[in-house]
């Protein structure tokens, strides 16, 4: 009976529709997980490098999910995170493969921060709480929700520190030539890591104080 | 004073819940107990209270900080007629100072204090009086010809990330100042560097290098003499430049008991120290200057009175302020002499060790612990 049921469900059913949303928000793996933080300060002194690296997180993620999930009962329990890892070796391989012949100058920014893709707790953290345990579908679900979930923290820093930081979204120039004529300057902090932290802690200031739920007790 | 008071008590209850302005309510008491000490009593157990409230502290650290204001003004006009080869009167040079000082401590204090307003009004905390201390701190730590906008960008970044997420006045972790400085330092290098800076609407031709900046580039032999160093008359910071108006403000401090001697003691020591050290290495100009010379140069004699004395960021033991203060002035020198990016270690030397003054104190109470373990052990065996 049970086994009919669950095989009926819709498609994007209120819990699979969750297993998107939540991560976005109330799960997000940088602002409430805190995993993910370095590459989030060393890729997003630009926009388009933090767009770029989103996309790659978002496309390995998703397909480690979904192929983890899928081999999930044939993984050896004792080996399992070298299975995982493999699996997001091979991904991230492609993925640097496709920048590489795509997108060059973009990946030369990215440097080894592609690579370091499969040391991404995200990653390794969502095939080991969610796609070992559940089916392809709500993996890839899951997959592409945290995928999201860091990428909008990512663009947010990104096009803060670029604003700010070069005077530019996306390498044109926004901030108008008159401004810097009666004395605006861009500000070099903006570039520096340090404050990609302290903006990613603004952004969990501002959800923390939407959200109390999210505030832990002390 | 009657009529005040009476003026107060009438507009009270617009202000208590339920009254037309309940919304102000932090506004309005900030207001009343700066003009009267607050009525409170204590109402529980027995309390040992202390005339001095929080209001009076950072009052009598403003009035220590009159000296080094004052001779700031001063300076700033005469740098600026000096370098165009011009010597007028004193009081000219003074109102030019004051042209320059004045819109930066107005910007500071209006910055300041509007966040530090609404943050206390969304909250519905007291509004608390520690930006008295580092409004005034930000200016004198800030080159004459400093923008405003920045100022001001400045000011807004160090309360709000300095001081607001950590819970208001008394949570910080680092000195709200400092942080200021540091923050326009990292983020608009070009005006907070170099020898462009330190002089207001400076001639070209003349070189505004402070002594720092001449050691910089190993220039030993154009450093001002210690007696101009000493007295301020040298480009620098508004407030930094004269060590003599900064041991004014020193003693008013330490008779008051309101900085701590053991830190400003200690961090010459620590300063000291290094500069021997560096004497006996000597392996090029800046580290066979004298080592008292650093205590006369740069921000080190500020920074030693005014910064690493704050109560909130130093560390509270008193064998901690120790180590805290020595490790300062240590740390200053040794990144003044070995690191040409950073010519004034005393900022980022304080800045760090903010940071590690809750872990010196954790030793220090620690090692107390112990020891009084071990007496008692000791006592019972």
């Amino acid at each position: 009976m049970s086994t009919d049921k669950q095989e009926r469900e819709p498609l994007f059913s209120a819990k699979n529709r969750k297993l998107l949303t939540n991560p976005l928000n109330i799960d997000n793996p940088i602002t409430v997980q805190v995993l993910g933080i370095c590459s989030a300060l060393a890729v997003t002194a630009k926009l388009k490098p933090a767009f770029v690296m989103s996309l790659s997180v978002i496309v390995v993620i998703t397909l480690a999910n979904l192929i983890i999930s899928v081999m999930r009962n044939g993984i050896p329990p004792r080996i399992r995170i070298i299975v995982q890892l493999v699996v997001i070796a091979s991904l991230v391989i492609l993925v640097d493969q496709v920048l590489k012949a795509f997108v060059y100058d973009v990946s030369k920014q990215l440097s080894v921060f592609v690579g370091l893709i499969i040391t991404n707790c995200i990653i390794m953290g969502r095939l080991e709480a969610f796609a070992m345990g559940n089916k392809p579908w709500p993996s890839i679900l899951d997959g592409v929700g945290n995928g999201i979930g860091y990428a909008w923290v990512l663009v947010a820093v990104g096009f803060v520190r670029e604003l700010f930081g070069s005077g530019t979204i996306w390498g044109f120039h926004v901030i108008p030539e008159a401004f810097y004529n009666i004395g605006y300057q861009n500000n070099g902090f903006m570039i520096l890591p340090p404050m990609a932290l302290i903006i990613v802690g603004i952004i969990i200031w501002i959800q923390r104080s939407r959200n109390p739920e999210l505030i832990e007790e002390n | 004073m009657k009529a005040l008071r009476e003026f107060v008590d009438k507009q009270k209850p617009h202000f208590e819940k339920g009254g037309r302005f309940e919304k102000l309510h932090s506004t309005f008491e900030a207001f009343e107990t700066f003009l009267f000490v607050p009525n409170t009593v204590t109402h529980s157990g027995a309390h040992i209270r202390d005339a001095i409230d929080m209001k009076r502290t950072m009052i009598i650290v403003v009035l220590a900080l009159i000296p080094p204001l004052l001779f700031g003004i001063w300076n700033v006009g005469y740098q600026h007629f000096l370098s165009n080869g011009m010597a007028p009167d004193f009081w000219p040079m003074v109102g030019f100072g004051l042209l320059k000082v004045l819109p930066v401590i107005v910007v500071s204090y209006v910055t300041g204090l509007a966040i530090e307003f609404a943050f206390a009004q969304s909250r519905g905390h007291e509004v608390n009086e520690g930006f008295l201390v580092s409004g005034m701190l930000i200016p004198l730590v800030m080159p004459p010809d400093v923008p405003l906008w920045m100022v001001a960008v400045a000011t807004a970044f160090a309360v709000v990330i300095g001081k607001e997420v950590f819970g208001g006045t008394g949570m910080n972790i680092l000195n709200p100042a400092l942080t200021a400085r540091a923050f326009l330092f990292f983020a608009y290098p070009s005006e907070m560097s170099g020898d462009r800076v330190w002089i207001a609407e400076k001639a070209d031709a003349y070189s505004g290098a402070t002594p720092l900046g001449h050691l910089l580039v190993l220039d030993a032999d154009k450093l001002p003499s210690d007696w101009s160093m000493f007295l301020g008359t040298i480009p620098g910071s508004i407030g930094e430049t004269s060590t003599i108006a900064i041991l004014l403000g020193a003693i008013v401090l330490i008779a008051t008991g309101i900085g701590s001697f053991r830190i400003m003691a200690s961090v010459v020591a620590g300063g000291l120290v290094m500069g021997l050290l560096f004497n006996l290495w000597g392996a090029n100009a800046y580290m066979d200057i004298p080592a008292y010379q650093h205590l006369i140069m740069g921000g080190f004699a500020f920074g030693t009175v005014y910064m690493a004395t704050d109560p909130v960021s130093a560390s509270q033991t008193n064998r901690g302020k120790l180590y805290y203060g020595f490790l300062i002035g240590f740390i200053a020198v040794l990144i003044r002499v070995f690191n040409p990016a950073y010519p004034e270690g005393m900022m980022l030397a304080i800045l760090l060790m903010n940071v590690f003054a809750p872990l010196i104190d954790h030793y220090v109470l620690q090692s107390n612990i112990k020891k009084r373990l071990k007496r008692a052990k000791a006592v019972t065996a």
